[in-house]
């Protein structure tokens, strides 16, 4: 009965998503998203403001909806952003922060229905907010650099960065459904 | 135990996660040490995607831009240009030097102009934090790159080496929040320290009994052991006083976030402060700019003595209007003096009575003798550098001038061994003395 029940009450769209969902085009992408960052500025200006490794990691941990896996990906993510860093910043800043990002994205999946565009441009601006700042808080706080934190900008960049978000998670869910 | 950590599973794993973090960050903070190996993979993985990246966008991108988009705009620019060269020559000839100036070629001078040895590099990626201002650049310790390096431009400062690697180094740009400069203002030399954390940068550290005027230029102070002295940050755009320090705003001279090609100072020597702002083009050699009224070129000056005969017979003819070659012309008075020499010739000596040799007086109005081309119509006498309208003084006959002695001696030889003052002559006694 217990299994029968258990089998019922797992979501069925998780488990075929993350066995669809080709774990090299994942890593793949990942490797993307923090070479586009680094590259992409020089390619085209002014998109600094592009976070394509968060939103990879919040797409990731809304569909993937396991808190743990979440924040093992954000960290991962974020020591890899970490290790093109400038070399006065330590490794482990962008970590923190986007294993905080995985896990929290994780644990409101489960409360929001994902699925939904708007939901997710509200989401992607959230979080970019929280990342921003966080990182702002920590770089502050742990290494004692007085960095401005300029927040009509966080606030553009966040707007930018979720409405990217919407294309860019349509076309993470086609290839989610085409694999 | 086991039920409250499998109940908060996940909780427990992010915190144990997000603790490894942090000690491995405290433990990096504690030991000031970079984590070079995990940083050399990363590097080492992305470069080299990120060089072929911008071969292929060079290539391609960069060949369609200038072939088919800007097809029309060059051939009107071409146009433009050639329509400008009728109408103002001397312009065009300053503005082709700046127009078709590669800044590689100006990267080049510049580098030979410095007396610190540097490398050039190129920009080929960016950092992943978006606070932080850093790049990468294509050359690494192989070569001859170091930690700490600093890297310019011929406009001005654009940062330091932070990290380096073999084939790629990494720069953090000036206007990083973290990153500060020790400037000197041109005029004064009010000292200060450059600081671009607040997204404009302004230099701090000046008192305000500090005079700083808006315009005035910064250079690099040598004080922070980056940079060597002397070279160009920027130019004051605002200067107020503030509560204890003056509000100094500065206009970055060079492009930090936008530049594609650098120099990498390998060995860094201090110079001067220029006294004018820095103009790169200043020590390239060229030609002088041909005259606005297209009239004489500048010739060059005789330097043989059949130059300076021929040159000579030249001014002799022209001022005698004699064509050399002419049939039916006249004669020309070879022994006659040109304009410039009649007006600076010494008149010859004559020797005195009491052996003493004494100027005659110049020779003026004699036939034959040229006047010069730009000497006054009046007879009166002309005295050398005086001007046009000036007021002649009419010389005064009964005080004769004191005559200069010349003494006869023969001509020694270099380095002969020369004859001590003989004793003076003694002078004839004049009528007053006689009495």
């Amino acid at each position: 009965m217990n299994e029968v029940s258990d089998e019922i009450l797992k979501p069925p769209v998780r488990e075929s998503w993350f066995s669809r969902f080709q774990v090299v085009a994942l890593v793949a992408l990942t490797l993307l998203a923090i070479i586009s960052k680094f590259y992409l500025p020089r390619l085209v200006p002014h998109t600094e403001w592009l976070e394509l490794p968060l939103l990879l990691t919040i797409y990731f941990s809304l569909m993937r909806r396991g808190q743990i896996a979440s924040l093992f990906f954000g960290a991962f993510v974020g020591l890899a952003e970490d290790s093109l860093s400038p070399a006065n910043l330590p490794i482990g800043m962008y970590g923190i922060t986007k294993t905080l990002v995985g896990y929290f994205a994780a644990s409101i999946s489960m409360r929001f229905n994902v699925e939904s565009p708007v939901i997710r441009l509200v989401l992607s601006f959230f979080f970019y907010l929280f990342h921003a700042f966080f990182y702002w808080i920590m770089r502050r706080a742990l290494l004692g650099q007085v960095v401005p934190f300029d927040l009509q900008e966080a606030l553009v960049n966040g707007g930018l960065n979720a409405v990217v978000a919407i294309p860019l998670f349509a076309i993470l869910d086609r290839m989610r459904l085409g694999g | 135990m086991e039920a409250l950590l499998s109940r908060y599973r996940n909780l427990t794993v992010l915190l144990v996660v997000v603790f490894a973090q942090l000690l491995y960050l405290a433990y990096q903070v504690r030991t000031n040490r970079d984590e070079r190996l995990i940083r050399v993979w990363a590097v080492t993985a992305v470069t080299p995607m990120a060089g072929v990246v911008e071969a292929v966008r060079r290539n391609t991108i960069g060949f369609l831009q200038d072939y088919f988009i800007l097809l029309d705009v060059r051939e009107q620019n071409r146009r433009l240009k050639s329509d400008n060269d009728h109408l103002r020559m001397e312009n065009v000839y300053f503005r082709n030097q700046l127009a078709t100036a590669e800044h590689a070629r100006a990267l080049t001078l510049f580098q030979t102009q410095i007396p610190s040895k540097t490398v050039p590099a190129r920009v080929i990626g960016n950092s992943t934090v978006i606070t932080a201002k850093a790049v990468f650049v294509d050359r690494g310790s192989t070569s001859g790159i170091e930690k700490g390096m600093a890297v310019v431009t011929p406009e001005g400062i654009v940062g330091k080496v932070v990290a380096v690697y073999p084939l790629v180094s990494q720069v953090l740009l000036v206007t990083d929040p973290t990153f500060k400069v020790g400037v000197e203002s041109q005029k004064r030399h009010v000292h200060g320290v450059l600081n671009c954390s607040s997204g404009k940068c302004v230099v701090e550290q000046i008192q305000n009994e500090e005079k700083v005027d808006v315009g005035e230029w910064f250079f690099t102070s040598g004080e922070d052991r980056i940079f060597p002295k002397g070279f160009p940050v920027g130019t004051v755009v605002s200067a107020q006083p503030g509560q204890g320090m003056k509000n100094v705003a500065l206009n970055l001279s060079g492009a930090p976030g936008g530049a594609e090609e650098v120099l990498v100072v390998l060995q860094g020597i201090h110079q001067n402060i220029p006294t004018g702002p820095p103009v790169l083009q200043a020590s390239v050699k060229t030609l002088t700019p041909p005259s606005p009224d297209g009239g004489s070129t500048p010739t060059a000056k005789p330097q043989t003595e059949a130059d300076k005969v021929l040159e000579r017979y030249q001014t002799l003819g022209k001022q005698q209007e004699h064509v050399y070659g002419g049939v039916g012309s006249s004669i020309p008075n070879f022994n006659a003096k040109p304009p410039g020499e009649a007006a600076t010739a010494k008149p010859p000596a004559v020797l005195t009575e009491t052996g003493e040799t004494q100027p005659t007086a110049a020779p003026t109005d004699k036939p034959g003798l040229a006047k010069p081309a730009n000497a006054p119509p009046n007879s009166g006498p002309s005295i050398l550098g005086a001007r046009p309208n000036a007021q002649v003084p009419v010389p005064q006959p009964a005080i004769p001038a004191a005559k200069p002695k010349v003494e006869n001696r023969p001509v020694l030889p270099l380095g002969a061994p020369r004859r001590k003052n003989p004793t003076p002559r003694a002078e004839p006694a004049t009528p007053s003395q006689q009495q």
